[in-house]
C-alpha cells in the first residue's frame, strides 16, 4: 500500500466523521424544536420557528419562548456537559466504563445542593447552590481518582464508585432525615429525581456559565486524552503533564455536572451511554469522541426530555429516572461485555 | 564530561529505600548502549530516570542542557521513550498510533498532520516496515506487528535520544533481530540509543557500549567484551558464558548458573 493510498483512506475517515457531525446537528435542532413544541399546546416545528423569531400569536410566543425555551436550553447545555464529561473521564481513564454517575458525582453534587437547602442557606436561585453542588462533586472526582491511583484496573474505579454514590446517598438521606419540615423533604425528595420541567431563565443563567466554563476546560485538554492512550507514563514522556491533566478534567466534570445537578437534580447514565453509541461510528479516538459525544449527550437527554411529556401517566414522569430505567440495563450489558477484564481484576 | 547524555551522581530512592545509586555516565551520539542487568537491578528505574519520568537526585544533563531545567515539551522532543509491553489502550489505526510521535513537535491530531510531521512518520513507518498496517486496528496486530509499530512511533519523534525498555521481549528470534537492527541504524544515523534488555547476546552483538547495573550501582561499563567479561558475568548475573566470535562479531551464549 503506497503513501497516497494511506492519505486517501484517513480523507475517507474525516469525512465519514463530518457526514455524522451533520446529521448529529440536525438531529439535536430537530430534538430541540420538537422539544419546544410538545407540552399541553402542541405546535408544529414551523410554529415554533415563526414564535422564535417574534411571529404568531401573543400566546404562542410567550410559551415558546418564556416556558419551553429555558426547558429546552438547559436539556440541551446539560445533556451536552453530561456526554462530554462521560467521554473525558473515559478518555483520562483508558476506560469505556469511566463516568460521572458511576462515580458519584452527580450523587455528591445533590448532597452538596440538599444541604445548602436545608440549612436555609439559599434557596433555589441562588447562586450558592450550583457552589456547593461543584465543591461536593469536585470533592467526589478528587477522592475517585486518588484511590485510584494512576494505573487503576476497572474493578477499583467501579467499587470506589459504588462506595462514593452510596455514601453521597446516605448523607442526602440524613439530611432529608433529621429536616422538621415535611414540605422542604418532599420537595428535596422530586428534586433529586430530577428534571427540566417548570426551568426560567433564572436557572439558565445560574447553570449556563459553570457548565460553559467546565465544557471548555474539557475540551482544552481532548488531545492529551489522545496521547493517553499509549499509557499514562508514555504521555508524561510524548509531554504531557499527567498530574495537571487529571486535575483539570476533575475540575471540568465538577463545574459541568455540578452546574447541572444545581438546577435539574441529579440526571444519570447519559455520559456512560453517550460515547459507546459514537464509537462505532467515530472510532475509538478519545478526542474524536468529544464533541459527538457531546451532540449525543444533549439529543439523549432532549429525547427523554420529550418522552416525559408524551408517555401517558397519572402524574409526571421525571426525566432523571427515565435515563436510569434506560440507562441502568446498557451499564449492565457494558459488565457482561467487559466481563473477561473484570474477573481478572485487571483492566 | 562530556557526551550527549551525562549523569553525576545519579540516585533514585522509592520510599527511603535506595534503588539507584551514585551512577555516573557519560554517552555520545550515534552509540547504541545496552543496559543490562539481573532482574531487580533497577535497568527501568535508570532509564526512567534519564528520561526525567521520576525524580531523582544529582546531576543529568542532555546536549549540555541540565534536564532539571528543560520543560516537558523539550524533555519530549529530546528522549523518544519506548516502555515494556508496548500498552495502547484504545484499538486505534496504526498510522494514529506512529503518528503521536510528532506530539512532542505540536501535531497533536494525527489528521491534521504538517508535511513535515507527515515525512516523519512515513519514514519512521518505512523503517520499520509496518506501511501496510497504517489502517488496521494495533489490537488487531500480531505481537510482532505492534512491535513494529510501538518502534516507528519512537522513531517518528526523531529525538536525538531514544530510550528502549525491553523492545525484545516476547518476540520470535527474527523479530528480536529485526527490532535491534532498527535501532542499529538509527544508532548509525546518529541518534544515542539506550536498549533494556536481558538478552546478553544481542548486547553483545549490536552494542557499542554496554552497562551492567548490580543492586542499584554500575557494576561495569565499556565495550561488550569488557563489561561482560567472565568475572562480571560470575560476579553479578552468576553464570558462566559460551563466549566465540562469528562473522568478526562477539557470540556470549549463558550456559551454567553458578
Amino acid at each position: 500500500m503506497s503513501v497516497e493510498t494511506l492519505r486517501l483512506a484517513s480523507e475517507f475517515a474525516a469525512r465519514r466523521r463530518a457526514g455524522v457531525m451533520v446529521a448529529l446537528i440536525s438531529l439535536v435542532v430537530l430534538l430541540a424544536l420538537i422539544s419546544l413544541g410538545i407540552g399541553p399546546v402542541r405546535l408544529s416545528p414551523v410554529a415554533v420557528v415563526d414564535a422564535l423569531f417574534g411571529g404568531g400569536t401573543d400566546v404562542q410566543q410567550i410559551i415558546v419562548r418564556e416556558i419551553r425555551l429555558p426547558r429546552t436550553i438547559l436539556g440541551l447545555a446539560i445533556g451536552a456537559i453530561l456526554g462530554l464529561s462521560g467521554a473525558a473521564l473515559q478518555g483520562l481513564l483508558r476506560n469505556p466504563l469511566a463516568s460521572p454517575s458511576l462515580f458519584g458525582a452527580p450523587q455528591s453534587a445533590a448532597f452538596g445542593a440538599v444541604l445548602v437547602i436545608s440549612l436555609g442557606l439559599a434557596d433555589v436561585r441562588s447562586y450558592a447552590l450550583p457552589v456547593a453542588a461543584i465543591a461536593m462533586a469536585f470533592a467526589s472526582v478528587f477522592v475517585l481518582l486518588t484511590i485510584a491511583g494512576r494505573n487503576a484496573g476497572l474493578l477499583i474505579l467501579i467499587l470506589a464508585g459504588l462506595a462514593i454514590s452510596s455514601l453521597a446517598g446516605a448523607m442526602t438521606a440524613l439530611v432529608m432525615n433529621l429536616s422538621s419540615n415535611p414540605f422542604v423533604v418532599l420537595e428535596i425528595a422530586f428534586w433529586l429525581l430530577g428534571s427540566l420541567e417548570d426551568r426560567s431563565f433564572r436557572h439558565v443563567m445560574l447553570a449556563l456559565p459553570f457548565i460553559v466554563a467546565g465544557a471548555i476546560i474539557l475540551m482544552s485538554q481532548r488531545n492529551a486524552f489522545r496521547a493517553l492512550t499509549l499509557g499514562e507514563e508514555t504521555a508524561q514522556s510524548l509531554g504531557v503533564d499527567v498530574g495537571r491533566l487529571r486535575l483539570l478534567v476533575i475540575v471540568g466534570v465538577a463545574l459541568g455536572v455540578g452546574g447541572a445537578v444545581a438546577v435539574t437534580g441529579t440526571i444519570g447514565f447519559i455520559g456512560l451511554v453517550a460515547p459507546h453509541l459514537m464509537r462505532p461510528l467515530i472510532g475509538h479516538d478519545p478526542a474524536r469522541l468529544m464533541v459527538p459525544s457531546a451532540l449525543t449527550g444533549a439529543a439523549l437527554l432532549l429525547a427523554a426530555d420529550i418522552a416525559v411529556r408524551i408517555i401517558p401517566s397519572t402524574s409526571d414522569i421525571k426525566v432523571g429516572v427515565l435515563t436510569s430505567i434506560i440507562g441502568v440495563p446498557f451499564f449492565l450489558y457494558l459488565i457482561m461485555r467487559e466481563r473477561r477484564s473484570l474477573g481478572g481484576g485487571m483492566a | 564530561m562530556s557526551g550527549l547524555l551525562t549523569a553525576q551522581n545519579l540516585g533514585v530512592t522509592f520510599s527511603g529505600r535506595a534503588v539507584l545509586r551514585d551512577i555516573s555516565l557519560s554517552l555520545s551520539s550515534g552509540h547504541l548502549v545496552a543496559l543490562v542487568g539481573p532482574n531487580g537491578a533497577g535497568k527501568t528505574t535508570l532509564l526512567r530516570a534519564l528520561a526525567g519520568l521520576l525524580p531523582s537526585q544529582g546531576e543529568i544533563y542532555v546536549g549540555g542542557d541540565a534536564l532539571s531545567l528543560l520543560s516537558l515539551r523539550e524533555r519530549a522532543k529530546r528522549f523518544a521513550y519506548l516502555p515494556q509491553g508496548h500498552v495502547v489502550h484504545w484499538p486505534l489505526p496504526a498510522l494514529d498510533i506512529v503518528a503521536l510521535g510528532r506530539y512532542p513537535h505540536g501535531a497533536t491530531d494525527p489528521a491534521r498532520l504538517t508535511p513535515k510531521d507527515a515525512e516523519a512518520v512515513k519514514r519512521a513507518m518505512q523503517a520499520t516496515d509496518v506501511v501496510e498496517f497504517s489502517k488496521r486496528r494495533v489490537t488487531e496486530l500480531s505481537g510482532g506487528e505492534c512491535s513494529r509499530v510501538a518502534l516507528a512511533r519512537v522513531l517518528a519523534v526523531e529525538a536525538p535520544v531514544i530510550l528502549a525498555d525491553e523492545p525484545t521481549a516476547s518476540l520470535d528470534p527474527r523479530y528480536q533481530i529485526d527490532v535491534m537492527q532498527n535501532l542499529r541504524k538509527a544508532a548509525d544515523a546518529g541518534t544515542l540509543v539506550i536498549v533494556v534488555t536481558h538478552d546478553l547476546g544481542l548486547a553483545a552483538r549490536f552494542a557499542d557500549t554496554v552497562l551492567v547495573l548490580s543492586e542499584g550501582r554500575l557494576a561495569a561499563q565499556g565495550a561488550p567484551a569488557e563489561a561482560l567479561s567472565e568475572k562480571i558475568m560470575a560476579n553479578v548475573f552468576r553464570i558462566s558464558a559460551y563466549r566465540a566470535e562469528h562473522q568478526r562479531e562477539a557470540v556470549i551464549v549463558p550456559w551454567a548458573g553458578i
